[in-house]
C-alpha cells in the first residue's frame, strides 16, 4: 500500500514539474527566443509527422506569442468600429488563421540553425532579440529581430518577426486592409477569406 | 570613346528625368508615405502581377531551380561578379546622393574584387575593411532629392514599383556604366554586344530568384492576399534601403503598435 501511494506520488510529482518545466520560459527576452528557437528545432528534427510538427509548434506559439495582441493591431482601427460579437469571431478566427499560417511556414524548415545574437531593450515595453539564420548552401543567411513585448516582465510575449527589416505584422495588417478596401469595408469578407484559409 | 551624339542623347534624357523627379518632388513632397503608397490602377496592376506569377512559374522558377543545382562555388562567384558589376550604378548614386563614405567604400570595393577578386568572382574586399553595403538607384537618388514615391503599381515582368521608382528605372540605364558600355558600340574601340547587358540583368534576376524559392512559395502559400502582401513588403524594402537603415534600427520604431499598448 505505501509502496504504491509512493509510486501514485512520485509519478504525480514528476508529471507536475514536467508541465512546469514545459510551460516555464525564462522571463530574460533573450534566453526567452534562445528557449524558444531549441524547442521549435527540436521539433522540427524530430520523426513525427508535420501535422504532429505542428501541433506541437502551435502549442508553443499558444504560450509564447500575443495572438491577440497581433490580431488586434493587424485589424488596425476596424476594430473599432465592429460589434463585440463580430470581435470575439474575428479573434478566434485570427487565432486559427495565425496559428495554421505560422506553423506552416515553420515546417518547410528542416533543420533550421539559428544564432541568438543580441537583445537591446527599446523601451519599457519592448525588447529586440537579434537572431541570425544561418546560410546554408542554398539560402543566404537571414537577420531575424523578434519584437518581445515585456510589458509585464514575468511572462515576456512574442508580437513581431521582422525578417532582414521587413515587419511581418505590418504586411499582415496591409493584407487585411487591402480585403477590407476591396469589399467596401465590410468585415465579413474578412471572415470568409480568414474561413477559406483556415479550411483549405 | 563616347561620341557627342552619344552625349547630346544623355543630357536629353537626364533633362527629362530630372523634369519628371521635379513633377513627382512637386506632388508628393508633403504626402506621408511614410509605410504606404496609393494605388494608380489597381485593377491593372492586380492583373498584370497574376500574369507576372504565371510567367514566373512557367519561366522563372524553373530556371532559378537549374540554377541552383549548380555546384555552391559556380554559384557564389556568379553572385559575387554580378554584385561587383551593379557597384558600378551603385557608384554613381552614391555621388548623386552626395554620399562620399559610401561612394570611397563602393569604389574601393570595385577596385579591389575586379583585380584581387578576379573580376569580382572573389569578394577579398569584404576581408580589408570595405563591408558589403546595400545597392543604391536612381529611385532612391530621387527619394534623396525629395522626390515623394508617387503612387504604386505592377510593370509586366519587372514586378512591383512606383512612379518614382519607374522614373529611377529610366534614369538607371544612363547612369550605369555597364548600360552604357554595352550599348555603345564606339566605348574604347571596342565592340560590346547589347545582349551582354541583358545576359547581367537575367543573371542578377535569377540569381536572386534562386536565393528566395522557398520564401517566396512560403508567402504565396500563407497569405490572404498575396498581391498586397507583396506591396507591402515591395514599400517597405524601398523605405529601409533609401533610408540606409541598419535592419536592427528599424526594427527598433515601436510607434505602429502604441494603440494596442493602450487597450
Amino acid at each position: 500500500m505505501k509502496r504504491s501511494f509512493i509510486l501514485l506520488f512520485g509519478s504525480v510529482l514528476t508529471w507536475f514539474f514536467l508541465q512546469v518545466s514545459s510551460n516555464a520560459y525564462s522571463n530574460d527576452p533573450e534566453k526567452f527566443i534562445g528557449e524558444i528557437v531549441a524547442e521549435a528545432k527540436l521539433i522540427l528534427n524530430s520523426d513525427v509527422t508535420k501535422d504532429e510538427k505542428a501541433k506541437k509548434l502551435s502549442e508553443i506559439a499558444l504560450k509564447t506569442v500575443d495572438i491577440k495582441g497581433i490580431g488586434y493591431y493587424t485589424l488596425g482601427s476596424k476594430r473599432k468600429e465592429i460589434s463585440e460579437e463580430e470581435l470575439r469571431k474575428y479573434e478566434q478566427l485570427f487565432e486559427k488563421y495565425f496559428l495554421k499560417s505560422f506553423t506552416s511556414r515553420l515546417t518547410d524548415y528542416s533543420d533550421p540553425k539559428i544564432a541568438v545574437l543580441s537583445s537591446e531593450k527599446v523601451s519599457e515595453k519592448y525588447t529586440i532579440v537579434k537572431t541570425m539564420l544561418l546560410k546554408t548552401s542554398k539560402k543566404p543567411e537571414v537577420k531575424i529581430d523578434w519584437r518581445v513585448y515585456t510589458k509585464n516582465p514575468e511572462k515576456p510575449l512574442i508580437r513581431d518577426l521582422i525578417v532582414e527589416g521587413l515587419k511581418l505584422a505590418r504586411t499582415q495588417k496591409e493584407e487585411f486592409a487591402s480585403i477590407l478596401d476591396s469589399n467596401d469595408n465590410d468585415i465579413n469578407a474578412l471572415f470568409s477569406k480568414l474561413e477559406e484559409f483556415i479550411n483549405q | 570613346m563616347y561620341s557627342i551624339k552619344m552625349h547630346l542623347r544623355l543630357l536629353k534624357t537626364l533633362s527629362l528625368v530630372v523634369v519628371l523627379s521635379q513633377f513627382l518632388m512637386t506632388a508628393n513632397a508633403h504626402s506621408n508615405e511614410k509605410f504606404t503608397a496609393n494605388e494608380c490602377f489597381e485593377g491593372v496592376s492586380r492583373g498584370i502581377h497574376k500574369f507576372n506569377m504565371g510567367l514566373d512559374n512557367a519561366l522563372f522558377k524553373p530556371i532559378a531551380k537549374g540554377y541552383r543545382s549548380l555546384p555552391v562555388p559556380i554559384r557564389v562567384g556568379t553572385s559575387n561578379a554580378v554584385e561587383n558589376l551593379r557597384l558600378l550604378l551603385t557608384f554613381s548614386n552614391n555621388v548623386l546622393q552626395g554620399n562620399w563614405d559610401r561612394a570611397g567604400n563602393t569604389a574601393g570595393r570595385f577596385a579591389i574584387n575586379s583585380t584581387v577578386g578576379i573580376l569580382g568572382f572573389l569578394d577579398p574586399a569584404a576581408k580589408m575593411g570595405f563591408e558589403k553595403k546595400s545597392r543604391e538607384d536612381f529611385g532612391q537618388t530621387l527619394a534623396i532629392w525629395g522626390s515623394g514615391s508617387g503612387c504604386y503599381f505592377v510593370l509586366p515582368v519587372l514586378g512591383p514599383t512606383t512612379t518614382r521608382d519607374a522614373v529611377g528605372l529610366v534614369g538607371n540605364t544612363f547612369l550605369d556604366p555597364v548600360y552604357q558600355i554595352t550599348h555603345n558600340t564606339e566605348v574604347l574601340d571596342r565592340s560590346y554586344s547589347e545582349h551582354n547587358y541583358y545576359y547581367y540583368k537575367g543573371t542578377d534576376a535569377v540569381d536572386f530568384r534562386s536565393k528566395n524559392i522557398e520564401s517566396i512559395d512560403s508567402l504565396k502559400n500563407n497569405s490572404i492576399d498575396f498581391y498586397a502582401s507583396v506591396k507591402s513588403l515591395y514599400l517597405q524594402n524601398r523605405i529601409q534601403k533609401i533610408e540606409n537603415e541598419e535592419v536592427s534600427n528599424k526594427a527598433q520604431d515601436d510607434s505602429d503598435w502604441e494603440e494596442i499598448d493602450s487597450q
